[in-house]
């Protein structure tokens, strides 16, 4: 085998003897056939595949725009206790778009962590930072408690216990006039430290905020 | 002493009316046959030798792909009823099917007991083939393509599971889409593609109705196609216990 491939090593098609082989002509007519067949089906196949692949994966990078929702009036909140108000996530849905989000007014005296001193309202997620199961705040035991799978948060959103690998999500907030309103969503690591938002079960501690970027079109406000 | 049989194109002697229509069924699969071919394959794929000692547990993948064609079946006739609709409609033509319409409930029922009903058997089956021994070459391709039916099946109950769109249906999916986003690197980008952006949307819901009833369906028949044509390609295993036969006479025997 190695003997009749070196004897046909010639690039020219005269010289290795083939039929209607013209002078200088490298590639065969056969084989331009077939590589001109193959290619053309190929632009043929990717002109469907590609744009409809793209049109699949393309959510992925699609960056969603600031809302800002109204959720009452600056007196509506005390400084010691959540008020729950729901918010619309994701607008054109209906009750499927919705969330609660539990807010009071900072504190000085609680929300001592440096990262707070700006904002006027602390606005947590109800979003369960395990696997995104609705908590609710229990005035009683002053804890955050998911029922899915036994997640505690304290007053601050910091885990206290269950499965959760980091405190709840926040959301920013302002002050228009006399409203209160709810604006994009952040997370925070243990330090309470902001990050642009995760889905739940992705920790933001140590080497986690490389482990599990944020999405491509996650704005920094 | 029998008539000898036509030759092609010679008129049978004495073919009356009748003889043709008692002739029917036979005729028109000559005339299939003539242009296809396909009583040969067709042959091959039903009448093979199996190994001695072939028992019940056997039976397991067959009734795996039964419970599949009733998936199929019954699916195409839910899908008559059901809008993929998250701000309302989708739970409401459930609802419809459930309570106002004809068997509605009934075939509601086929299809969401029989998705149990497959998953447990495609676990059975695959528990066979593992005890038996039966993935040993050359049968190691057949269950590469098993385990990815298994896990098709898996991706079928997941994307399923949401489509009646209730409180269970919802909040399922979100710690099903929150489980892939925790695998590290890809997870962010898996769960954004599976939800369609990063919030749970309308999207969501069409998404996995594209996935569940045209996406998987078509990929999990071709891929029991090629299950099949290996099976007979190759044949069945003999169970474990099974003691090669001894006396050459009865190594091989026509059933």
């Amino acid at each position: 085998m190695a003997d009749k491939r070196a004897k046909h090593k010639s690039k020219y098609t005269l010289d290795r003897g083939i039929p209607g082989a013209f002078e200088g002509e490298t590639v065969t007519r056969r084989r331009f056939m077939t590589g001109s067949a193959h290619t053309a089906g190929a632009i043929a196949a990717s002109s469907f595949a590609l744009p409809a692949l793209a049109f699949a994966i393309g959510p992925i990078f699609k960056s969603t725009p600031h809302r800002w929702e109204t959720v009452g009036s600056v007196n509506f909140f005390t400084d010691n206790n959540y008020v729950p108000v729901v918010i619309t996530l994701q607008p054109g849905i209906g009750e499927a778009g919705k969330s609660t989000a539990y807010i009071r007014k900072f504190n000085p005296a609680i929300d001592t962590d440096p990262y707070d001193r700006t904002t006027p309202y602390i606005a947590i997620s109800s979003r369960c930072a395990h696997l995104g199961c609705p908590v609710r705040w229990v005035d009683a035991a002053e804890r955050f408690i998911c029922p899915c799978h036994g997640g505690v948060y304290d007053l601050l959103g910091r885990r206290v216990g269950g499965p959760p690998v980091r405190p709840l999500d926040r959301f920013y907030t302002r002050v228009v006039g006399e409203d209160v309103q709810v604006g994009p969503r952040f997370s925070v690591n243990s330090e309470l430290r902001r990050f642009s938002p995760r889905d739940p079960g992705e920790p933001l501690d140590g080497i986690g905020q490389y482990l599990y970027p944020s999405r491509p079109g996650a704005q920094k406000l | 002493m029998q008539e000898p049989p036509p030759r092609p194109g010679e008129k049978p002697a004495a073919a009356g009316p009748l003889d043709a229509a008692a002739q029917a069924g036979v005729t028109v699969i000559d005339w299939v046959d003539e242009r296809t071919s396909l009583s040969g394959a067709a042959r091959w794929m039903m009448f093979r030798k199996v190994p001695k000692g072939t028992n019940w547990f056997y039976t397991l993948g067959s009734a795996t792909m039964f419970a599949f064609l009733n998936q199929a079946v019954t699916g195409v006739f839910l899908a008559m009823y059901y809008r993929p609709d998250a701000s309302g409609g989708a739970y409401e033509s459930i609802r419809y099917v459930t309570n106002d319409v004809f068997l509605g409930q009934f075939v509601r029922g086929m299809h969401k007991w029989g998705s149990s009903v497959m998953v447990i058997l495609v676990f059975l089956h695959m528990g066979r083939t593992f005890f038996f021994g039966a993935y040993k070459y050359p049968r190691e391709l057949n269950w590469v393509i098993g385990v990815v039916l298994l896990i098709l099946t898996m991706v079928m109950s997941f994307t399923g599971y949401l489509l009646p769109f209730d409180q269970r249906a919802y909040w399922a999916t979100i710690v099903g889409v929150n489980i892939n986003g925790t695998g590290p690197l890809i997870g962010p980008y898996l769960s954004d593609f599976l939800r369609g952006g990063s919030e749970f949307g309308a999207t969501t819901l069409s998404r996995f109705y594209a996935i569940h009833m045209l996406l998987l369906p078509g990929a999990i028949a071709a891929l029991i196609g090629a299950h099949l044509y290996l099976v007979a390609k190759l044949g069945t295993t003999a169970p474990p216990w099974q003691k090669a036969e001894t006396r050459s006479e009865l190594r091989e025997a026509e059933v």
